[in-house]
């Protein structure tokens, strides 16, 4: 399934599901998102930044980032979703409209590389301490060999039988009694 | 951060540099001293840690420090399947992981175009509930023992102990229930449940009496709580604030009224708010939801259908595919909106699960603002007061 076909099925399920309950997704371009996303805090009501995350199409080479708004007096919750490339990824800030934007996007760079130019402390690191891998929540990102890799496997599981490694190892006193 | 303003030398704050907005501190000057509260500590909600900046015992400036407790939740559920996903969503809030349950499970059921039965519905909600009981009990104490009244915290978390009695009752479980499951509930009530469900209640009630009166009405607590931490109401949008931290400063916002989901638009009950934007005022929405909860699962257990289906029967579970679509759904819980953001691609495994917390902005961002000017001593019951928990912060 392309980028298109997926994007044409989310439409169409974006938009029956804005017709039963009235909320969706809208795709702006990078160029025009934050000047689309003043717009609705200022002029559309959408004044609550609920949260922005990313996603990762890494079959299209592209992060798909998703700012949740919701407009109180509607009661509405958008999803104003931004296509920007993998290689290099960046994204101009909006911790100018929201403060706490900045915390993710911080968040974004640290977990998935994408960098927010001027955004206050988003090269601290984050949630990770003295991490050297590439950004873990890209797909490529393999936790399994990450883990087979940093950590070594329990001497005992598969070469010995856990009832007699007991007895040898670890209580000896109980052992005699069992 | 400490605002920029020309600088007096004989300010308790120091210098800020005019590049990159940070504060510069001669840590040998003997004025300054850092303190860090945290990870382990008992003024701490959870394990996360709090970088403190003091000027003699006033507190100057504020970082959060979060990772402590970071499992990788969204990661891991990118490579399990729905169904496998199930049993990790609730670990991600361990105090109220109803929440968690229900919303994994609402978005998977709107995605897969899932009709769920009605007793469902009640049964889900009763549970969200008991829950938020639980998670205010557990949070009364939290807070009474910042001030150093930690009696009042072997009270309430007795009675939560109680809750979560009825909790294994229900589900088997005590902390985690998994008992809310895509398709419905996974049992109908044990029998004479009703009956032990208000014989708890109405020890809660008397118990929130007592705390009422020894802490809301105590001198020490008023003088401390008051004033501290005070959010204005402009700040609520500005800083995404939500919850009963949002309604501490007059603000009527409660998803359970506003896009009502479950059944809360079959119940009776108001919005909670308070004036004074303070932990004290915080305090005082938290008591009277933990009332307002325990009169909605007398409700909800007076409403509920007695018969009827309580599950939707799932396709195979372990070669579910899920329709290609994404869907943003949200609970009102004990801190405030929580959320779950999926995306499918139609695959048998989730493309991107995003759990949104409240804790998240409110202990990182408007904990580092309303910390400044704050005694040393008052910094955990301000952590307190903006009821956060660390693990959904890092999922």
């Amino acid at each position: 399934m392309t980028i298109q076909d997926r994007d044409t099925t989310m439409q169409e399920k974006s938009k029956s599901f804005r017709e039963a309950v009235p909320e969706g997704f809208v795709n702006v371009p990078a160029a025009e998102a934050v000047e689309y996303i003043t717009r609705l805090r200022d002029i559309e009501g959408y004044t609550h930044m609920v949260f922005l995350t990313a996603i990762d199409y890494i079959e299209d080479s592209l992060f798909r980032l998703t700012y949740m708004l919701h407009n109180y007096f509607k009661g509405l919750d958008l999803g104003v979703q931004v296509d920007i490339a993998r290689e290099s990824a960046g994204m101009e800030s909006i911790h100018h409209l929201w403060p706490h934007a900045a915390t993710y996007q911080r968040e974004l760079k640290e977990m998935f590389g994408i960098d927010f130019p001027g955004s206050p402390g988003v090269d601290d690191s984050f949630i990770l301490e003295g991490w050297m891998e590439i950004p873990p929540m890209r797909r490529e990102f393999d936790t399994k060999a990450y883990s087979e890799q940093t950590y070594f496997p329990r001497p005992g599981r598969s070469s010995h039988d856990t009832t007699e490694y007991m007895k040898e190892k670890l209580y000896p006193s109980e052992a005699e009694t069992w | 951060m400490v605002e920029a303003h020309k600088y007096d030398p004989r300010s308790k704050f120091p210098p800020v540099d005019d590049i990159d907005g940070k504060s510069r501190y001669d840590l040998h000057s003997g004025k300054y001293l850092k303190v860090w509260q945290g990870p382990q500590h008992p003024g701490i909600t959870g394990n996360m840690s709090l970088e403190l900046t003091v000027c003699g015992d006033e507190v100057i400036e504020c970082r959060t420090h979060v990772g402590y407790l970071h499992r990788g939740f969204e990661k891991l559920m990118e490579r399990r399947r729905y169904i496998q996903c199930f049993p990790l969503v609730c670990r991600i809030c361990v105090p109220e992981p109803d929440f968690n349950e229900y919303l994994f499970a609402e978005c998977t059921e709107e995605l897969a175009g899932i009709e769920v039965p009605e007793k469902a519905h009640w049964y889900r909600a009763l549970t969200l509930e008991m829950a938020r009981l639980a998670s205010f009990l557990m949070w009364t104490g939290g807070q009474a023992a910042a001030f150093g009244m930690g009696t009042i915290g072997q009270w309430t978390v007795t009675m939560r102990d109680y809750v979560l009695d009825l909790f294994e009752e229900l589900s088997g479980g005590r902390i985690y229930h998994m008992y809310i499951i895509p398709g419905g509930v996974r049992a109908d009530l044990p029998v004479g449940f009703a009956l032990h469900v208000e014989q708890t209640l109405k020890q809660i009630e008397k118990v929130l009496d007592d705390v009422e009166l020894v802490m809301m009405h105590n001198a020490v607590f008023k003088k401390r709580a008051k004033g501290l931490g005070k959010i204005d109401p402009a700040m609520v949008d500005e800083y995404g604030i939500t919850g009963p931290n949002a309604r501490g400063s007059g603000i009527r916002r409660d998803i359970r009224k506003d896009t009502p989901y479950l059944v809360y638009d079959r119940l009776e009950f108001d919005i909670v708010t308070e004036e004074g934007g303070d932990a004290y005022a915080r305090t005082w929405v938290r008591l009277r939801e933990t009332r307002q909860s325990i009169d909605l699962i007398r409700q909800i257990l007076a409403c509920m259908p007695t018969s009827g289906p309580f599950f939707q029967k799932l396709p195979n579970v372990l070669h579910w595919r899920i329709p290609a679509g994404q869907t943003y759904r949200k609970a009102e819980c004990t801190r405030g909106e929580y959320g779950f953001f999926m995306v499918s691609d139609g695959s048998e495994l989730p493309r991107r699960v995003y759990v949104r917390g409240p804790s998240y902005t409110h202990a990182v961002t408007l904990m580092e603002k309303l910390a400044v000017h704050v005694n040393i001593a008052d910094t955990a019951g301000l952590m307190v007061s903006l009821h956060t928990y660390p693990p959904e912060i890092e999922r």
